[in-house]
């Protein structure tokens, strides 16, 4: 039981079946996540389990329903709202950055807003430009609203805990490349608190600061480089609001030198905020080298699955990074 | 008990009370528009002079544990649902002691406690938060109704359509309230929709919808009280459109070239508190007196207010990054 491996999918659906298990007030709603469960199956089952109230089907409203959510967060229930597609988030907009981020501090400190938007991002899956894109750096921008990225099963199951427990706001992007990625996970429930990073290789001579799929993709690259004698650290904030701050700042002040990876379009990114980040810190005089921003190109995502690949960076691409970055080593 | 035709809950104290509620709003809206012209009040504002009838006369069905959604121009539902005018006053002024603390100012002042779920600065932007109150209702066996107020000019807006539908198909206890006044800012209603009235639209939703002349304080009364009871006893929504009229402009700098004199004119002859304050006369509720001396009370409050406000301090600059989270 010990080390039980489950998907990064079902430590989802265990988080909030746990959850709703205990807490009457958590209940979720959405497009076809009943009998359908749900675009990605995330919430296969529970309908069986929770019934139609918990589990509320929703008609394709997405500002109603992120409205819904956000009046029900405002008067004691703790909604957990399931967007299709994390590009849809788009059609909710005003009610997640006008509404929910705003609410207790346009109120003078009354009221709260504690509501989990759970959906899946990121390309990989040839779904084309308005079902791929990486867009949590728009949201890390509003004051009031939590951004959460996990990479892993264990860390998704923990870091749900943590936002459903959260009495604000949180954006809680899962990649859809990673549903079916499997680890271990324990049974019982457990709580990573937002804004502790994980650092998910101890390294020397460069660290990775890269966020969800780009972290499977930097240990590997670390893995290569490995054997050609370089040592990577990978650091996963894990959580993009709150950033933890001081654990890449200690992992850039042992390294010296700092590549930031993520699969949303570079310009406009959040690997730019933790580049200038480290540039105003401390850790700004223990640079041997440039630091290195790797991201999406500036295109929608295509189709053709050569294409679209090539849109966002790869394995390659971060060794090489990695071997510029280290050349006067 | 009254002789007036008017919901069981309404006493002959609750209607003097309502009238002289319509006058505070009145001067409460008519003092923030001079502290405008005259530069002591910042920002932007937007008064509900004109509409008074549908805020104290929806409202006023109202049990305390009910809530409401507000608009823009609420500061007549805030008043209405039980407000502090001192703390409404301090907020325009921006002083720690109004209800945002200063931080909100005219279009985000909310009493959470007295179920006043906020105005908003977004049009068609509180219909979805209404929709998601009153899932709380349903889900937690609360029993309240929420009260969802908004312009003709949201009726246009996407979150109308999907949020009305959304609590239609669930039978959420919500009452939607369309207080057209005529312009979506310098938009004409009938310029900007095809329908005549925007109640006709509630058969789009299978839900009910109802036309009330705006400035008629028991047919106001009477119609929400019907819907509130619908709600409350899991019937589902209503749609109540009260045709009224703002006899402001749009917000502080509005010349209003949209509009005619004269039919401004039309509009204040049909004045909501004029007409409900002869209603009451000949119904005996009220004399002549008692009328006089209760719109003499509104208007001290008012003094009063501003006089609180003008004395209450600044919020401290240390307050600024306070409550982003919670």
């Amino acid at each position: 039981m010990t080390n039980r491996e489950i998907t990064y999918l079902e430590a989802v659906r265990e988080a909030m079946t746990q959850e709703m298990r205990q807490n009457q007030d958590v209940f979720i709603l959405g497009e076809d996540i009943g009998i359908y469960g749900g675009a990605f199956g995330v919430t296969r089952g529970m309908i069986e389990e929770f019934g139609p109230e918990r589990v509320r089907n929703t008609p394709i409203s997405e500002a109603a329903i992120a409205g819904a959510a956000v009046g029900a967060a405002l008067t004691g229930m703790r909604p957990i709202l399931e967007l299709q597609f994390s590009d849809f988030i788009t059609i909710a907009m005003d009610q997640m950055v006008n509404q929910a981020a705003k609410t207790r501090y346009m109120f003078g400190g009354k009221g709260k807003v504690p509501m989990v938007l759970r959906t899946p991002s990121g390309s990989g899956t040839g779904a084309a430009a308005q079902h791929s894109q990486s867009l949590e750096a728009w949201m890390a921008h509003i004051p009031g609203l939590k951004v959460v990225q996990p990479s892993t099963a264990y860390d998704v199951k923990g870091l749900l805990k943590a936002a459903m427990d959260d009495d604000n706001p949180v954006i809680f992007y899962e990649h859809k490349l990673l549903y079916k990625t499997s680890g271990h996970v324990p049974e019982e429930q457990y709580s990573i608190p937002l804004g502790k990073a994980d650092v998910k290789r101890e390294g020397t001579d460069v660290t990775i600061v890269a966020t969800a799929m780009m972290v499977h993709k930097a240990l590997e690259a670390a893995a290569a480089l490995e054997k050609e004698g370089i040592s990577v650290e990978v650091v996963d904030p894990r959580t993009i609001v709150p950033l933890d701050e001081e654990t890449i700042i200690n992992s850039v002040k042992k390294t010296g030198r700092l590549i930031v990876v993520h699969e949303a379009v570079k310009r406009g990114g959040i690997g730019g905020e933790i580049a200038s980040m480290i540039a105003e810190s401390e850790a700004f005089d223990y640079l041997d080298a440039p630091i290195k921003r790797l991201g999406g190109l500036a295109v929608p995502i295509p189709y053709n699955p050569t294409l679209e690949k090539a849109a966002i960076p790869q394995i390659p691409d971060i060794i090489a990074a990695v071997k510029e970055v280290v050349k006067n080593k | 008990m009254t002789n007036l035709n008017v919901p069981a809950s309404i006493s002959n104290e609750k209607l003097k009370d309502l009238y002289k509620e319509m006058w505070l709003i009145r001067y409460f809206d008519e003092k923030v528009d001079q502290f405008f012209a005259k530069g002591l009040i910042h920002g932007t504002t937007h008064l509900c002079v004109g509409q008074e009838a549908s805020a104290a006369g929806s409202i006023a069905v109202l049990e305390s544990k009910d809530k409401i959604i507000s608009t823009h121009r609420g500061h007549g539902h805030c008043i209405s649902k039980e407000g502090d005018v001192n703390k409404m006053m301090a907020e325009l002024f921006g002083r720690e002691t109004g209800y945002c603390k200063g931080k909100g100012g005219s279009m985000h002042i909310a009493d959470v406690e007295k179920g006043n779920l906020g105005a908003n600065g977004i049009v068609g932007g509180g219909i979805p938060l209404a929709v998601g109150a009153a899932l709380t209702s349903k889900m937690k066996n609360e029993n309240y109704v929420v009260l969802c107020f908004f312009g003709d000019g949201a009726s246009n807006e996407g979150s109308f359509h999907e949020s009305v539908n959304l609590a239609a198909i669930w039978d959420l206890p919500v009452v939607f309230i369309c207080e057209n006044n005529q312009y979506g800012m310098s938009g004409p209603v009938k310029d900007m929709t095809r329908v005549e009235n925007i109640a006709d639209r509630a058969s789009a939703y299978g839900i009910p919808g109802k036309i009330v002349d705006g400035c008629d304080m028991l047919e106001i009364m009477n119609t929400v009280d019907e819907a509130v009871e619908q709600a409350r006893n899991g019937n589902g929504p209503t749609l109540i459109e009260m045709k009224t009229y703002r006899w402001k402009g749009h917000s502080k700098s509005d010349a209003k070239k949209y509009r005619t004199r004269e039919e401004e004119n039309e509009w204040r002859a049909k004045d909501g508190i004029k007409r409900f304050k002869t209603v009451l006369i000949e119904a005996g509720v009220l004399t002549e007196d008692e009328a006089q001396a209760l719109q003499q009370q509104a208007s001290q409050e008012i003094e009063d207010a501003v006089k609180f406000a003008e004395a209450s301090p600044e919020p401290s600059i240390d307050t600024l990054e306070e409550d982003v989270f919670a």
